[in-house]
């Protein structure tokens, strides 16, 4: 039998043993990571980039040491483009995993969700592709309660402006077109963006002769085209995110005479190209950047090293997602904590150069707190076409590539 | 003008219906089986399709045969991994055998669109067309695709009725349904019969998805609404009869084109979904049910 240590030499055995314990847990401390929830539609063709343009920002900053010496860490969530399971995922990534912050979702009814569990669960949150006017709108009806919600895309309002803007020089004073029908889909996003279009179309010159609001789990676009076709106008205004391949198809498959233009979430995914089976084919949608497109010296660099690492061009919530971790990454050390007060107050004063453009959220006393700026020398937002096979900037004039041209099938000036 | 072009499209959508749902129709009517992963087997030959034409590049008519061979396995896989283990069980009471095989094919289903939004996402996936450009046709431009659908649909259904009215095999499969002990009295082995339905029901299922696939396009989604419209039409028709499901096919095809172009495209399914519940109410056993 071992004789049982005494006393004397167990002190400093138990000292040692407890000082080592500080010491890891001390140094486990310096070390702790900066914990991002990412909550998205990895299924779908527009959520699939978030989280890996997420990861690949972060493990660009841990790469470079991280914050402070504190890594990033990315922990992922597949949302099926529920409501439901994105709500039970943000439960878990606050009170199980411990995120300090968290990008969620391209679908505005599920930012929507969230947004009262970001004030609930006081976590600043930002969505990197819903484009709802509401989200911004509840930060500023009720700021001290929704202020952890930040709108790290455009709003509807924005977006319509951005078409309208690029419509304007590309449609009506280059092709000297009059006349339009909106086709949007019927969805939270929609609803501003059609008040939005139907304010600006005229504005600019194009008359609004129809305007079609379709249900997103239409299959047969056939009746809806016809329809338009019907009432003759030059150009197609479109607003469609969870549909996109079917209308695509069936738009070259009948070979409707005119041409789409406006927001296409799906086509602004490289892989929308075999999807629709190059249908895409002379498809203009509205972007926030683009393959190839300088939006920022930052811009073509990250869609270049998101391909070779995935095997395809983000979609334009993946330019987003990646900028939000940096910028959350920032906010983090300007602040010096992961408090979340603290974040939020970092947050308001982002002055970010991302891959968009120049990043900075509207104040408390803007109707649309916490949401993107637009304009000139932040972000305006692009117009890209499909062009074989490729997706080229056509607008605004500093990054544009090529001219807007169109399959044979599309008659101009009908 | 208008009316030619609701013809026509509605033409082309109803003779897909009543193909998707002869193959339903006969299997119910041969073996009893109601198979809710009828949709997933539809979506399993598109997406096959466009994935060996678009990712592999094997050619748009490799692409769709692989396609129809996709949904053959499928099928197989679906009676004797699903269907045959059910029926052959000891432990299942016969009277409840035909809820679990409903269920049983439910899940199954269900598992299938899983794999194919996990492997291909949940967005839409077009088969390209084997046919392409448009013809005018009284005035309506209409994609020469649709033609092509609608003619390849009538000459499988009417192969379909060539092999269950005029060969040896095909006559059984009918005796089959009429009276499966009279069948095996004559020698005949059920579990063959029940094969060679199932192969039939897979081709026709398969032919039908990579259509679908070329006219509208489909996504992991579209497996719920197939096997619901598939359902909802064999039932208007009369469950196990498939002239009845013809017919049925093609007022359900019309009236939602009709709705589509003269109401509304936001209440396409909402009419035949009506009618349907008419139909339950003053003809439980469907247009040509048997009682």
């Amino acid at each position: 039998m071992k004789k049982p240590l005494s006393i004397a030499s167990r002190i400093p055995l138990a000292a040692a043993a407890v000082g080592a314990l500080i010491t890891v847990s001390g140094a486990a401390l310096a070390a702790d990571p900066i914990r991002i929830g990412v909550i998205a539609e990895a299924q779908a063709i527009a959520g699939a980039s978030i989280p890996q343009a997420a990861q690949l920002a972060a493990d660009e900053i841990n790469a470079r040491g991280g914050v402070d010496g504190r890594k990033i860490e990315i922990v992922s969530y597949d949302n099926h483009s529920s409501s439901a399971d994105s709500v039970r995922a943000f439960q878990r990534a606050v009170n199980e995993d411990k995120v300090n912050a968290v990008i969620a979702s391209y679908i505005s009814e599920v930012v929507l969700a969230l947004e009262p569990w970001a004030s609930r669960l006081k976590t600043p949150f930002v969505t990197p592709g819903a484009a709802s006017n509401e989200i911004s709108k509840s930060v500023h009806a009720d700021y001290e309660k929704n202020k952890y919600t930040f709108h790290g895309y455009l709003t509807s309002a924005a977006l319509a402006l951005s078409v309208c803007d690029a419509a304007k020089d590309l449609l009506v004073d280059k092709m000297h077109m009059k006349s339009a029908v909106i086709m949007s889909e019927d969805a939270a996003w929609t609803k501003p963006l059609d008040v939005g279009y139907e304010e600006c179309l005229p504005k600019i010159g194009l008359k609004v002769l129809d305007h079609i609001r379709f249900s997103p789990d239409t299959t047969d676009f056939t009746p809806i085209f016809n329809k338009i076709e019907g009432a003759r106008p030059d150009v197609i205004i479109t607003g469609i995110s969870h549909v996109g391949v079917q209308p695509t198809v069936q738009w070259k498959n009948q070979q409707v005479p005119i041409p789409m233009f406006g927001i296409s979430s799906q086509a602004t995914n490289e892989t929308f190209g075999k999807d629709t089976n190059q249908a895409a084919e002379g498809v203009l949608y509205q972007g926030v950047s683009g393959p190839g497109v300088a939006v920022t010296p930052k811009s073509v660099p990250f869609a270049e090293n998101f391909r070779k690492k995935f095997g395809n061009f983000p979609s334009y919530a993946g330019y987003t997602a990646y900028d939000e971790v940096y910028y959350i990454a920032d906010a983090v050390k300007r602040a010096g904590s992961t408090d979340a007060d603290k974040l939020v107050t970092a947050l308001e004063k982002t002055d970010w150069e991302g891959t968009i453009g120049r990043v900075q959220f509207y104040g408390k006393d803007d109707p649309f707190t916490h949401s993107l700026k637009y304009g000139k020398g932040l972000i305006t937002g692009l117009m890209l076409q499909w062009q074989d096979g490729k997706q080229v900037a056509v607008w605004p004039k500093e990054v544009a590539k090529a001219d807007v041209k169109f399959p044979s099938f599309i008659k101009l000036g009908n | 003008m208008r009316v030619f072009q609701i013809l026509i499209d509605g033409f082309a959508i109803s003779a897909l219906y009543a193909l998707g749902a002869t193959g339903f129709t006969l299997i119910f009517g041969v073996s009893g089986v109601l198979n809710l992963s009828h949709g997933a087997i539809m979506v399993a030959a598109a997406v096959a399709a466009w994935a060996a034409a678009s990712i592999l590049g094997v050619g748009t008519y490799a692409g769709a045969l692989i396609g129809v061979g996709v949904a053959l396995l499928t099928a197989f896989a679906t009676y004797f991994a699903v269907v045959k283990p059910i029926q052959d069980s000891r432990r299942i009471p016969n009277e409840e055998k035909e809820i679990f095989v409903l269920t049983g094919t439910l899940l199954w289903g269900i598992m299938i669109q899983e794999l194919i939004a996990y492997f291909f996402t949940n967005n839409a996936k077009t088969v390209l067309p084997i046919v392409e450009g448009v013809v005018e046709i009284l005035g309506v431009r209409t994609p020469t695709n649709e033609i092509f659908t609608a003619i390849v649909c009538c000459l499988v259904i009417a192969l379909l009725w060539l092999l269950v009215n005029r060969t040896r095999i095909g006559k059984a499969v009918l005796a089959a349904s009429m009276n499966p002990r009279g069948v095996t009295l004559l020698g005949f082995e059920l579990t063959n019969i029940y094969i060679v339905v199932w192969a039939i029901y897979g081709t026709l299922a398969g032919i039908a998805g990579v259509l679908l696939g070329m006219f509208l396009g489909v996504s992991s989604y579209s497996v719920g609404p197939l096997t619901a419209s598939a359902f909802s039409i064999v039932v208007l028709g009369g469950l196990g009869s498939v002239s009845g499901s013809l017919i049925a096919a093609f007022v359900v095809g019309y009236l939602e084109t009709f709705t589509a172009y003269l109401v509304s495209p936001a209440y396409r399914t909402i009419p035949a979904l009506l009618l349907l519940v008419i139909v339950m109410y003053i003809r439980p056993q469907g247009l040509l049910g048997r009682r």
